[in-house]
């Protein structure tokens, strides 16, 4: 499940409840149809309301990055809880997107 | 190391069931006490394991998924995760951050996060015939923190 904000082509996703492999397909999909809808400039994703993240979300913020990417546009990730920025950094996520 | 209680939960390998099993392996962990981080890490290292049975073990088709939980003294934990399905060919190659046989959706970081919040880790596979991995790690619990 998602909430989002869309302002001057800022599209802002927060991410609630669990990422994992039972709910990375259905976030990717919500997530997808958003920057199809609004063609953002930067996708922000909003993790502050995540409280458990494993290795589904690595690849769910690798994905979002490739499709903005060949969009021309750039993601940022906002508010990462501890254990969540902690798995980020095992996959160097900040070599790619910004982590603010 | 004396084994001084243990749980085993056989389920279908169905993703709902990965939420399922991290909380239950958490739930029967709370009797150790532990801290915040080391739940999200238990929680964590047990996803990643049964998810690798449900999408590279059994490939999304049917199969049972076996965890076992065993505490033994002095706040040592291990945590056994296996499947019956198609196995690992090349375990090393399998566990090189980044590497997968997945689709988009895997990031080929699941067995770097099962080393990182493990102390030790063990992976046994037989092609055709499943794999089993083996977690061990020290829970030190809230007590020592809280003295004070
Ligand atoms: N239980 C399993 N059965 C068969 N193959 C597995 C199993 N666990 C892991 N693998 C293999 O090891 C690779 C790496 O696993 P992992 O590090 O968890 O990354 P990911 O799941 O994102 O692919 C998988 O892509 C798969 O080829
Ligand atoms: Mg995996």
């Amino acid at each position: 499940m998602i909430n989002y904000e869309v302002s001057e082509r800022i599209l802002t996703v927060t991410i609630l409840g669990e990422i994992d492999h039972h709910t990375a397909i259905g976030l990717r999909t919500e997530i997808d149809g958003l920057v199809r809808k609004y063609s953002p400039l930067c996708l922000i994703l909003d993790f502050s309301r995540v409280d458990f993240c494993d290795s589904s979300g690595i690849a769910l913020v690798l994905g979002r990055y490739r499709l903005m990417k060949s969009l021309g546009g750039e993601v940022e990730l906002i508010r990462l809880p501890e254990n969540v920025s902690h798995i980020f950094d095992m996959a160097d996520l900040k070599r790619l997107v910004k982590i603010g | 190391m004396k084994e001084i209680n243990q749980m085993t939960l056989v389920f279908e390998g169905r993703s709902v069931n990965e939420s399922f099993a991290r909380v239950t392996a958490a739930a029967f962990l709370a009797q150790l006490d532990p801290t915040l981080q080391e739940i999200a890490e238990i929680k964590t290292v047990v996803s990643e394991a049964v998810t690798n049975c449900i999408v590279h073990g059994y490939e999304d088709k049917p199969g049972a998924v076996r965890m076992k939980v065993q505490i033994f003294e002095g706040g040592r934990i291990r945590i056994t995760v296996s499947d019956k399905g198609k196995g690992i060919p090349d375990i090393p190659q399998a566990m090189t951050p980044c590497f997968t046989t997945g689709n988009e959706d895997r990031a080929g970081m699941g067995f770097s996060i099962m080393q990182g919040f493990s102390d030790k880790i063990r992976v046994r596979s037989f092609p055709g015939r499943g794999t089993t991995v083996v977690m061990e790690k020290y829970i030190g619990g809230r007590k020592e923190k809280t003295d004070a």
